[in-house]
């Protein structure tokens, strides 16, 4: 391996032997604020890499046969540390509380991270498992972290089980491409697709089986049965990361695959796709609006907004890749912050702030903490000015580029369906908590609890305070001044490799 | 840089009141909300003194390309094509100053009604009036979207947290999420349109655009524009309300508070008539044609069904509520018929209707507050009860009814005159709506303020505050209906481009067969 290509792998290594490091003080010292504060400066250190990483590839670089550094990795690279460096400082917040050992969760987190940077940066089905496994394996440690709670146990056992059901699907999957085409590397499996004339109905069965092993992962309808319950049962740093690492990174390897293999040239896959795009939308709208537990309620959001995600995949456009990016980026800073929210607005461990009615007044008693979350509410359904609008209108316009008319019908309902449980959940924020019918002090309004001046911003001292400012300058950023983020997505599009055989007929 | 300003107080103002009522208390905030107001105001008239609006925003035969009086454009995202533009002709400063004359007394007129958390109250009504103002001003189509949407979320706040709840009626909840599913699910539906028409323009001149003046004269086939302009149509067919999509509108202001109420009725309906005559028929006049016959139809539907309804309804509010979808109705048949007195007409009712249901609905918050009712079957007799709050009654009711001398009369009547031209059979149907008007306004009349009283004792009187907000309004609407001439002189130029662009394709729609 050359030296270039050590530093195109930059923010892999420092983030791979920042989590030796952690191993090391932990075998030392168990010190809480001390590991944090090492696993921060490895994953910051990491993000400040990519950027270097990306003016040195801007012209993509392979390295070996498994990984490929291009701008693309890089953006989605950075937007996992971004998640990561998220959910270490609120997991520094949440476990202060916790007493059993809390320095393990940010090994863990540190794997899982790794795994996920692997993923998008891989071009070879075997990277892609590698890094699937990483990403997997310690999230179901981290699900079950809190071990004396019924709820986490269930949760990590339940992804654990799961979980391997759908890799055991991939691999599947993977041997009956590679039983057909001879390769593992996603261009090559593009390429001799081409030239195949026996056994397509092999090679279409094997990709089914990778996306139902995908489809999992990204929670997708109907492979979304385990969402809710992990959501609601892991440590709510824990449910951020799954909601967002574990995303961006299976999303962006997706994206990869499709445009590497020029998959879309496949009229079944992409009816395929449309199904459970449109299954996606309607399934999470419809049956977010039945929950009363904010964590459950995101799940059924996030399965939507991945709906919504794969009708920029499906549209395949000229804006197609660009549209994912954004998406991705306005929908994990969004979801950061509204666990972000969860998480410092719970008590004691045993009892996490989960069901809706918790947060009746929040505004009155925390109006930072709830004004975040109105927006990132707000954000979550797409209203002009936050980040959610500018995903959607991106999306939106693939889809239009495309004359998708049936998707952009399915994003506009489901959107519509959206606004009522997003709007059902702010609105809790703001009502005065009940007071009792009859009673003299029906009549007089209570007194303004919220403390005046910026006594009222205590919540944010800490780690997981601060980074949730961080987070809500990121949203707000994003809604009002997406210029700059949107160049960035815009470099970190991807193309597809020229084939050698020109599409055949059946392309679209 | 006068334009930002416009833009920027009320939500600049809405901060305030908010911060101000956290660290003093409420009295601080109210002044500040009316001050705020009370400078967009002064700007607006700022501008109607020394603007010349002889000029408009579509191209008209000395501008070709559009000109406006104010502009502002900086670059905002580049990469699609989006530029933070505003700017102002005659129509968008009619509606502007209306917005501004509500304001202030939106604000006065919850002085005393809203007791709890009045500075976030105020917030909501600011940045509400914020977004409306920036919806009249933008003349980019990403940003109209944006305000378009803005808008929505300070007034559901508004009905969610400071409705009322009618007994054995649903809660104010329902109303507020019924009302932002509405409007907020049709606006996407529009958002499609909009980035359909930009892609249209894109393939076809390769420039990504969503500037107004740009996309004027997309070139694109009839079931294209057809298409596309329906999208447009659903989401102002919805705001205005036109008939068919209009349940919202009774829901939201029978449990808004009479601030809402008055925003709602006085200018975020006008806001969907504005859209239809910026956008709809310039952007698609050969599509708009088109669908004219329908939309007139569905005009003069909601003008009878919204009086009939009227007539039924024992809510006073309720009641002034299908008094607007009635009113409204004129407005879409005016503007379908696309005559210029037609469309002079639709510019008076705009200001008209907003002047005499502002009017209607602080009277209705005014009775409410007094008498902690809004149920007609429980009130009566009240003329006896007060010596001045009966007086401004009738007069709004009777400006309602179309009473020649007053602005809503001017209005429909210049509609009216303007249909039969082309559409004789509605402009017929169309005036069954003004007697009807005639019976649903003497019935509230009747039932409010004769008949037999519920009970003797005299209720409190307007105070000086009260008095001022009703004064106000009343001699508006007198100026609007006695001496029209400098309404008229600032919306001609709009609606003679307007006319000029609409009336070949109509024309044309018209010919085979003539209603």
């Amino acid at each position: 391996m050359t030296h270039p290509e050590l530093l195109a792998l930059a923010p892999m290594l420092i983030v791979s032997s920042t989590s030796v490091i952690v191993m090391l003080t932990i075998a030392i010292k168990r010190h809480h604020a001390l590991v944090a504060s090492v696993s921060m400066v490895g994953l910051a250190l990491a993000l400040a890499s990519t950027a270097a990483v990306w003016h040195v590839c801007a012209a993509p670089r392979s390295i070996t046969a498994l990984l490929i550094v291009d701008p693309f990795a890089c953006f989605y690279m950075a937007m996992i540390l971004i998640a990561a460096l998220a959910t270490t400082a609120l997991s520094h917040t949440y476990l202060v509380r916790y007493p059993g050992q809390r320095e393990e969760m940010y090994l863990l987190l540190l794997l899982s991270t790794v795994g996920a940077m692997v993923m998008v940066a891989s071009r070879h089905f075997i990277s892609f498992f590698v890094g699937l496994e990483l990403l997997s394996m310690p999230m179901y440690g981290m699900a079950a972290y809190l071990v004396k709670e019924r709820r986490s146990l269930e949760a990590g056992m339940k992804y654990l089980v799961l979980s391997a059901v759908a890799s055991a699907f991939i691999l599947l999957g993977m041997a009956l491409v590679y039983f057909q085409t001879g390769t593992m590397g996603f261009g090559d499996i593009g390429a001799r697709l081409g030239e195949l004339t026996v056994g397509e109905q092999i090679v279409m069965l094997g990709a089914a089986l990778i996306l139902i092993g995908l489809g999992f992962k990204l929670s997708l309808a109907p492979f979304h049965l385990w969402t809710p319950d992990v959501y609601q049962g892991a440590p709510a740093p824990v449910a951020s990361f799954l909601a967002t690492g574990l995303k961006i990174a299976a999303f962006a390897l997706l994206l990869r695959y499709v445009v590497d293999t020029h998959a879309t040239r496949y009229a079944t896959l992409i009816d395929a796709l449309s199904v459970l795009a449109v299954l996606s939308i309607v399934v999470g709208n419809i049956l977010a609006l039945l929950q009363s537990n904010l964590k459950r309620l995101l799940a059924y959001s996030a399965i939507a907004h991945f709906g919504y995600m794969l009708v920029a995949l499906i549209a395949s456009g000229p804006l197609a890749a660009e549209a994912v990016g954004v998406y991705l980026l306005t929908y994990s800073i969004t979801t950061l912050a509204a666990f972000g929210v969860i998480t410092l607005v719970s008590g004691p461990l045993d009892h996490e702030a989960q069901a809706l009615s918790d947060y009746r007044g929040l505004f009155w008693r925390h109006p930072g903490l709830a004004a975040i979350l109105t927006l990132a509410l707000l954000s979550l359904a797409g209203v002009p000015l936050t980040a959610g609008f500018l995903g959607k209108f991106y999306v939106l316009g693939a889809g239009v580029d495309e004359r998708q008319w049936l998707l952009l019908g399915a994003i506009v309902a489901g959107s519509a369906i959206g606004l009522y449980f997003y709007l059902r959940a702010m609105i809790q924020l703001y009502l005065r908590p009940p007071v009792v019918p009859g009673s003299a002090a029906a009549a007089v309004p209570p007194p303004a609890t919220a403390p005046a001046g910026f006594s009222g911003l205590r919540w944010a001292r800490d780690a997981g305070g601060s980074m949730l400012i961080v987070l809500l300058l990121l949203m707000l950023a994003l809604g009002f001044y997406p210029s700059p983020f949107i160049k960035l997505a815009q470099a970190a599009g991807i193309e597809p490799q020229a084939l050698a055989t020109p599409l055949t007929a059946d392309r679209r | 840089m006068t334009l930002l300003c416009l833009l920027l107080i009320p939500f600049a103002g809405g901060l305030l009141c908010w911060q101000l009522q956290q660290r003093f208390g409420a009295e601080q905030a109210r002044y500040v909300a009316l001050a705020t107001m009370a400078l967009t105001l002064a700007l607006a008239a700022g501008l109607w003194l020394t603007g010349d609006y002889s000029q408009t925003l579509l191209p008209s035969a000395g501008h070709p390309s559009g000109h406006w009086v104010q502009q502002l454009s900086v670059p905002w995202i580049p990469r699609l094509g989006i530029r933070f533009s505003l700017g102002l002709d005659g129509l968008s400063l009619l509606l502007v100053t209306l917005t501004a004359l509500l304001g202030v007394l939106s604000v006065a007129c919850s002085w005393k009604e809203i007791q709890t958390d009045a500075g976030f109250f105020y917030m909501n009504v600011l940045w509400n009036l914020g977004g409306v103002i920036g919806v009249f001003i933008a003349t980019d189509l990403f940003l109209f979207f944006l305000f378009w949407e803005v808008m929505l979320v300070p007034m559901f706040f508004l009905i969610a947290l400071w409705g009322h709840d009618i007994p054995g009626g649903r809660p104010r909840l329902y109303a507020a999420i019924k009302f932002f599913i509405f409007t907020q699910s049709a606006g996407l539906v529009m958002l499609v349109a909009i980035l359909a028409l930009v892609f249209v323009h894109y393939h076809a001149s390769g420039v990504l655009t969503f500037a107004y003046s740009d996309l004027l004269a997309t070139p694109m086939s009839g079931r294209t524009e057809f298409w596309i302009m329906l999208g447009f149509f659903l989401a102002f067919a919805v705001k205005l309300p036109v008939v068919p999509f209009h349940s919202w509108l009774p829901d939201a202001h029978s449990q808004a508070p009479t601030a809402g109420s008055v925003i709602l009725a006085g200018v975020l309906l006008k806001t969907a008539a504005y859209g239809l005559l910026r956008y709809l028929l310039p952007l698609f006049p050969a599509a708009s044609a088109q669908l004219a016959p329908i939309a007139m139809w569905l005009g003069v539907l909601g003008i009878v069904y919204g009086a009939w309804c009227a007539f039924g309804q024992n809510d006073a509010k309720r009641l002034v509520a299908y008094t607007s979808i009635s009113h409204m109705g004129f407005i879409v048949l005016g503007v379908f018929a696309g005559t210029e007195e037609a469309l002079q007409g639709v510019t008076m009712q705009i200001l008209a209707h907003g002047i005499s249901a502002a009017g209607l609905f602080i009277l209705c918050g005014q009775l409410a507050e007094r008498l902690d009712t809004r149920d007609l079957r429980k009130m009566g007799g009240l003329w006896a009860r007060f010596s001045n709050l009966p007086q401004f009654g009738l007069f709004f009711i009777l400006a309602s009814l179309g009473l020649p001398g007053l602005g809503n009369f001017l209005g429909e009547f210049l509609i009216l005159l303007g249909t039969f031209k082309t559409h004789p059979g509605m402009a017929m149907v169309g005036a069954i709506g003004l007697v009807l008007s005639a019976v649903y306004s003497l019935i509230l009349m009747q039932r409010a303020f004769y008949g037999k009283p519920a009970a003797e004792a005299p209720l409190p009187d307007l105070d000086r505050r009260e008095f001022a907000i009703l004064s106000t309004l009343t001699v508006v609407m007198i100026w609007l209906g006695l001496y029209p001439r400098p309404f008229f002189q600032v919306s001609r130029a709009p609606t003679q481009a307007l006319q000029t662009l609409y009336a070949p394709a109509a024309n044309e729609e018209r010919a085979p067969s003539d209603l």
